[in-house]
């Protein structure tokens, strides 16, 4: 579903921000991104959503190489991703029910059925009862989830989320890690980078480390070298 | 697929509404400034078509005098007459027979002394024509018409207060198209400004909306409906202004004018006009929304 092939990604004053990095993520699969802080881990995910382009090295979602979209076809990319980024981002003037309907409103979907679905995205967040609200008068746990209704409304295929449990508490946090394994169970792919890799056990991380990815398995560091 | 267009166009608008009654002051003052500007040449349109009314009703419409040669018969004189009767640019005229003319003279007794000493009537029949269409151009071609009828001697144009009056105009119309000209670009200039402030306002919505696979065209839809609902909304006002002026100043007006023996009042706005106003103020904010746009979207 998704592929790097030899990506590198360098920021302007010329430091790598992700060096040679190969790895493969099967559809349907369910993925962490861990490591320190400035390791990489947004521009990882950025790359996927074509808001950054690899400086070299090709990155393919569902087979299609992102780095090399039109712009009139990125828009088509993006409505196939569901996004959940590291500021949420809501719209602080709609309610909850607008901010998560957004996304049908972009793609012109019929309302009648564009309602039901932010109903049911809502609920599946646990936020029902609260589609009237101001995303101002929600708690940082309860605004996360809306942006996780929000990034699944549309059904992507896949989903990213940038550090989804942030500045929540482990309670909340638990929560949230739990709504991503709901979805990845619905057959959704789901790539999370977090600092709190003990949040999602039993799911394959890719552990970066300034631009670098570690590998867990030793061989595999024979890839590295044939960039 | 209509009524989903229909409906992304309905949000766009509702959307564009909702901006506009949010900073209501912001709004009303935008509409004030573009009503005012358009104002100027709306209001320059009237008092022309009021002066060219006026200068119409104040001064005699021009004649073509046609003066028969003096060995003329009548039964010519009497054929053009049915030629006059049935030429389509011909509003009247008037048939003064030379007989006529000699008597008229000879009430005057200095000139009948004269006239008398005379062995034959000197003076011609003559016609009086009083043209449909009073431009120059129309009556110089009438006149040059008459010219190549049998046995007429002379055609005689008085056509310096026409010529006047039509220079006037001319020189009306063209100031009216420079002004309408730099309206237009400040209705652009205007509209350009006020959806670049829109614009910086909602950057998050629009990288947002970027990030969720809208479409250049999703997101500058509200823009352009704004922008037009600018130019409409200022056009109204326009023309809201224009009516007040013309119901204050109307009555003074006419009064000063009754002093001068002219009875007149002024004409309001005509609703082709109003028309027109509307939709070139709605297609000019549209467009400085477009330009404004175009800027900002290319450099995201
Ligand atoms: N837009 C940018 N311009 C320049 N440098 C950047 C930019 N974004 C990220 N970086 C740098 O790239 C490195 C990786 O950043 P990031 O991907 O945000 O790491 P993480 O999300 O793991 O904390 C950091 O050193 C960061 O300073
Ligand atoms: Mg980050």
């Amino acid at each position: 579903m998704i592929h790097f092939d030899c990506v590198s990604k360098r920021y302007p004053p010329g430091m790598d921000a992700l060096s040679a990095l190969s790895f493969t993520v099967a559809e349907g699969e369910m993925v962490t991104i861990t490591g320190h802080s400035g390791a990489g881990k947004s521009t990882l995910l950025n790359l996927i959503a074509a808001i950054e382009k690899p400086t070299s090295g090709s990155v393919l979602v569902a087979g299609q190489n992102v780095g090399s979209l039109s712009r009139t076809a990125l828009p088509y990319l993006r409505r196939r991703l569901g996004l959940v980024l590291q500021n949420q981002q809501l719209l602080f003037d709609r309610t909850v029910f607008d901010n998560v309907m957004l996304p049908l409103a972009i793609t012109g979907f019929p309302p009648k059925e564009a309602a039901q679905r932010v109903r049911a995205a809502l609920d599946k967040v646990g936020l029902a009862a609260r589609e009237k609200a101001l995303p101002i008068a929600l708690s940082g746990g309860e605004q996360q989830r809306v942006a996780i209704a929000r990034a699944v409304v549309s059904r992507p295929a896949i989903l990213l989320a940038d550090e989804p449990t942030a500045h929540l508490d482990s309670a909340t946090a638990a929560d949230v890690a739990r709504i991503f394994h709901e979805f990845n169970r619905a057959g959704v792919t789901v790539l999370i980078a977090t600092y709190d890799a003990q949040l999602f056990p039993a799911v394959r991380s890719l552990h970066l480390d300034h631009g670098h990815l570690i590998p867990s398995i030793p061989e595999h560091s024979l890839t590295r070298a044939s960039c | 697929m209509l009524n989903t267009w229909l409906h992304q166009h309905r949000l766009a608008l509702r959307l564009a509404l909702r901006r506009l009654s949010k900073t209501p002051w912001i709004t009303l003052l935008s509409l004030l400034a573009i009503g005012i500007a358009i104002t100027l040449p709306v209001g320059g349109q009237l008092l022309l078509d009021n002066a060219r009314q006026l200068l119409r009703n104040a001064s005699t419409t021009p004649q073509i005098s046609i003066f028969m040669a003096t060995s003329a018969r009548r039964a010519t004189a009497d054929a053009l007459s049915a030629k006059l009767n049935n030429h389509a640019a011909v509003a009247r005229f008037q048939f003064l027979p030379r007989e006529a003319t000699l008597a008229r003279i000879k009430t005057n007794p200095n000139l009948r002394e004269v006239v008398e000493a005379l062995p034959d009537n000197p003076y011609p029949d003559a016609f009086i024509v009083t043209a449909r269409d009073d431009s120059a151009a129309s009556l110089d071609a009438l006149a040059e018409e008459f010219r190549q009828w049998p046995d007429v001697a002379h055609v005689q144009l008085d056509s310096a207060w026409v010529r006047r009056l039509d220079a006037f105009l001319r020189l009306g119309r063209n100031a009216l198209a420079l002004l309408d000209g730099l309206l237009a670009a400040g209705l652009v200039a205007i509209t350009f400004n006020i959806t670049r402030m829109q614009a910086l306002t909602h950057r998050t919505e629009i990288e947002l909306s970027q990030l969720l696979g809208a479409t250049p065209g999703f997101i500058r839809r509200p823009f352009l409906y704004f922008g037009a609902l600018l130019g409409l909304g200022g056009g109204l006002t326009a023309c809201v202004l224009v009516t007040l002026a013309t119901w204050w100043l109307d009555r003074p007006l006419a009064d000063l004018l009754y002093l001068y023996d002219i009875r007149f009042s002024l004409q309001p706005l005509q609703l082709r006009d109003t028309a027109v106003l509307l939709g070139a103020s709605t297609i000019l904010g549209w467009l400085g929304a477009l330009l404004s746009l175009g800027q900002r979207l290319r450099r995201t």
